[in-house]
């Protein structure tokens, strides 16, 4: 396998603009004439959709879920960011592009990132004309706010639904291709193999989760839009059906899979409180614009946060970091709370929470605005956990959120296996080794209504694809490894169940491989990872038939991907001896503890090729140039 | 203060194709702070080492916005806190020993696929008559061309707020969808950039509602008091102020 990032010549701010001019066409008769597949409905994927079935495609969208609209993207709260300027605050292109680079720690491929930042602004307009109900101010024009990571306002935001917003958008553009007949819409479909022909991705297998029928689809081109993989860790900010098995049966046929050590810890999230619990709640990053965090400045100090005055506070933040101050990148606000809770002056019930505390600001600006601003956080907050916000500091613990690392992709998007895609999270791509707030849905809407539309084009026009038809071989084979899994895991018929084993897998990896890593703890989750896997394949238990709409084997089907791909994760972050971003290496950090990168021997994107189950998977290097923002040590003091 | 409770539940038990029927189980100490969607969790892993097939339920953020889970919970849609999801629904609402019934949402237009699960697809249906705009990727102009009155802008998130999970359907005694269709309806006619196609918009997707089998409002308003976002029945009153103008004007 040789990785070409195929990153066009010439100046940064004109890469993108040169390669939609030397990219071949499809002629609009043409495109008719191509099948696409999409999988996933959300940001990424129903945007993409929308978008090649208005250009001509005949595309076909699917989905596990009842509804397009269900997808995750729909939970993110606080916005999304664009490079306009609006409130006149010194924004630009230039410096999206910068903070997004900074804020990944320079391990992302600037020519995409750069991309990113052009698209912000086309994303924004696109998704006012939708109809999407932008908090605007009184004047009508639009509002922003700020998020980590940067010193100017360019998020977007509706209420803390800005993801709802967005995706509803994007199922709404969906939902009018599906109308027209441009886009076929398979809902309950897990897609769970990708077929090669000739070393070509040629379609895909899929199970009806109503029937449990397995079916064949030939296409000229696949597009994997199916999220991210934070649910190896088993508590996690993700939605309960969010898997990795799509990207994870895409690696296992040659695409190339890209850091994937590089996990989000979120800062703020409500705290772990018992072992039946099975997802965390995320407090958007949005809260931070007012809510100040701190913790007793001495340990063990069990008072009542009312009762501990001012100056026995340490808002950390704010003391170690002045002039980003509560708003910095989420992998220092996550490490600095997992510091002051190793020290002990964690809060709560468990000790590992930290305040967030809206106290001033609602002396500041009155209790009527935090309820416009926050209202429906606040709200969510006192459901889950009993208090009230308006009056006692929220406790917040960080919780894994979203993953960088993801299917290495080329500048057009194609992973390494031609003729099969990957958009939105599950793709390597702009993020580096932690992603800046508000990104997620830039990126999701980016590459789904404005990248691939103009990338994928290049593929179908200067490959010849002759049909296949579903009755080839390489069809038959894979839906027959499908169907032996599928009755392999009902075979075993153990006194495990399944959320048992991810259980014990996900604790071991936020033990080991979570917000401090060392390599001893890596080389025992190495150790430990296959044992938990023979074991799973021994004693789990999954009741019901596979022809059948049986929920217990959807979920061991995914966790059965999860226990391979934790070993790689592991892996990587073993052979990734430097501290970046959101991996932090113990062994690699300043003498104030702060990430420590070497850039000497790590500036390089680490992507695995699969070599043949019980192999060690083969590590290619995709070294990382720095043309426009030159590699430094990541300061936000 | 969590503490532990104990409760009796009757679960409506259905496979496709076949009539159902409530069983009985226990839910044994469940934690006053788990949700309900964590206590169905408790009681699936015990009935799948008992060797009974877990109770099917949708599911899916569990943070009551994606609008998949939803069943009706003494009689509830959601349960009986308001403007809550069941996933946000906690077991600190219930008391030791108490009954629980907990059916499917109840409709015409919501088959039961099994157990709890039922197909609300009827609803995508009605998005795909009109519920966007139609414009094209590439299409838009400068985001700030059009200025709009921060009062419209909010009225039309309050209608936006829509999940989707159908229990205003479910709640209605007609099962009837006027509820949500109003809401999309209203967030489009509160926006400028929904007006070019308002009338075939309303026309179009109150004609689907009504083909797939969705009852007709005869203003109970038990759909807002279902409503997990509070979605405003004042939207409906929209919806028909909508449809009589686009039945009045010739526009198609």
């Amino acid at each position: 396998m040789k990785l070409d990032a195929k990153i066009p010549e010439g100046p940064m701010a004109e890469k993108w603009t040169n390669h939609k001019f030397k990219v071949k066409l499809v002629n609009p008769s043409n495109k008719r004439k191509h099948k696409v597949i999409i999988v996933g409905s959300g940001l990424a994927g129903a945007s993409a959709a929308a978008t090649m079935s208005e250009l001509g495609y005949q595309v076909h969208c699917f989905t596990y879920s009842d509804s397009p609209r269900r997808a995750h993207s729909i939970a993110a709260q606080g916005g999304i960011n664009a490079a306009k300027n609006y409130p006149n605050d010194g924004d630009s292109i230039y410096r999206l592009f910068y903070d997004t680079v900074k804020g990944g720690d320079f391990r992302s491929r600037e020519a995409n990132v750069h991309r990113l930042a052009e698209c912000s602004n086309q994303i924004i307009d696109h998704c006012v004309a939708q109809g999407i109900p932008f908090a605007r101010e009184y004047g009508g024009y639009l509002d922003n706010r700020s998020f980590g990571g940067a010193q100017v306002s360019r998020t977007f935001y509706a209420r803390g639904q800005t993801g709802q917003q967005l995706l509803l958008g994007a199922y709404g553009a969906l939902s009018k291709e599906i109308k027209k007949g441009g886009v076929t819409m398979y809902t309950r479909e897990e897609v769970i193999d990708v077929v090669v022909i000739d070393g070509q991705a040629r379609g895909i297998i899929s199970r009806n989760l109503v029937t449990g029928e397995l079916s064949r689809h030939e296409a000229d081109a696949v597009v994997l839009a199916t999220g991210g993989y934070g649910n190896v860790f088993f508590l996690s900010t993700n939605a309960m059906n969010c898997n990795a098995s799509a990207a994870w049966r895409a690696y296992k046929k040659g695409a190339a899979f890209a850091n994937p050590c590089y996990t989000q810890i979120h800062p703020t999230c409500i705290p772990v409180h018992g072992e039946y619990q099975s997802k965390l709640t995320l407090m958007s990053e949005s809260l931070r614009n007012d809510g100040r965090i701190w913790v007793p400045k001495a340990k063990g100090d069990k008072r009542p946060a009312n009762q501990i005055p001012e100056d026995e506070r340490d808002y950390y933040l704010e003391r170690k970091y002045p002039s980003f101050g509560n708003l910095v990148p989420r992998d220092l606000a996550s490490r600095n709370a997992k510091m002051v809770c190793d020290e002990g002056r964690g809060v709560g019930p468990t000790g590992n929470a930290v305040y967030l505390d809206f106290a001033e600001a609602i002396e500041r600006l009155g209790k009527d605005a935090i309820v416009a601003k926050y209202g429906n956080l606040f709200e969510m907050y006192n459901r889950i956990t009993d208090e009230d916000p308006y009056t006692t500091p929220m406790m917040i613990f960080p919780a894994v959120h979203y993953t960088m690392g993801g299917l290495w992709v080329d500048y057009n998007l194609m992973t390494s296996l031609p003729g099969l895609y990957a958009i939105g999270e599950c793709n390597f791509s702009d993020h580096g080794a932690n992603r800046l707030g508000a990104s997620a849905l830039m990126q999701g809407l980016a590459d789904g209504y404005f990248v691939i539309p103009n990338t994928i084009n290049d593929y179908l026009a200067s490959n010849k694809l002759p049909k296949v038809g579903t009755d080839h071989e390489a069809f038959a084979e894979a839906e027959k490894a499908a169907q032996d899994k599928l009755d392999k895991l009902l075979a075993v018929n153990g006194k495990r169940t399944v959320d048992d084993f991810h259980k014990e897998l996900g604790h071991l990896l936020w033990e080991n491989c979570g917000m401090g890593r060392n390599e001893k703890g890596l080389k025992e989750a190495l150790e430990k990872i296959p044992k938990i896997r023979e074991e799973f394949w021994k004693d789990v238990n999954v009741p019901g038939s596979a022809d059948d709409l049986n929920q217990a084997l959807e979920k061991a089907n995914r966790v059965a991907d999860f226990m391979e791909f934790a070993e790689l994760m592991v892996k990587d972050a073993l052979m990734r001896a430097e501290s970046c971003g959101g991996h932090f290496r113990e062994e690699s950090q300043t003498d104030e503890g702060e990430a420590l990168r070497n850039d000497d021997e790590f500036c390089f994107v680490g992507a695995w090729e699969f070599a043949g189950l019980d192999k060690e998977p083969i590590l290619h290097k995709e070294h990382l140039e720095f043309e426009e923002v030159h590699l430094t040590q990541r300061s936000y003091k | 203060m969590a503490k532990q409770i104990n409760l009796t539940l009757k679960v409506w038990r259905q496979n496709r194709g076949q009539e159902g029927k409530f069983e009985t189980y226990e839910a044994k100490n469940i934690d006053t702070d788990a949700s309900f969607l964590e206590m169905l969790d408790v009681v699936n892993d015990e009935l799948t080492l008992k060797g009974i097939e877990p109770i099917a339920f949708e599911h899916d953020c569990r943070e009551g916005i994606c609008g998949c889970c939803g069943s009706t919970v003494n009689g509830k849609t959601h349960g009986s806190h308001e403007r809550t999801t069941l996933c946000q629904l906690h077991m600190r609402h219930f008391e030791d020993g108490q009954n629980v019934v907990i059916e499917p949402f109840r409709a015409t237009a919501f088959p039961v696929i099994k157990d709890l699960i039922v197909d609300r697809s009827g609803l995508d249906q009605i998005i795909a008559e009109g519920g966007y705009v139609s414009v094209k990727t590439g299409n838009a102009p400068e985001a700030s061309t059009t200025p709009i009155k921060k009062e419209m802008a909010e009225a039309a998130m309050d209608a936006a707020e829509c999940i989707g999970c159908g229990a205003c359907v479910a709640a209605c005694p007609n099962g009837s969808a006027m509820l949500f269709t109003s809401a999309k309806v209203s967030q489009y006619a509160l926006l400028p950039q929904g007006h070019p196609e308002r009338a075939q918009r309303v026309k179009n997707m109150v004609g689907k509602m009504d083909e797939l089998g969705f009852g007709n409002c005869s203003n109970e308003y038990e759909c807002a008091v279902a409503c997990p976002k509070g979605i405003d029945v004042k939207n409906i009153a929209r919806l028909n102020r909508e449809f009589i103008k686009a039945s009045l004007t010739s526009e198609k």
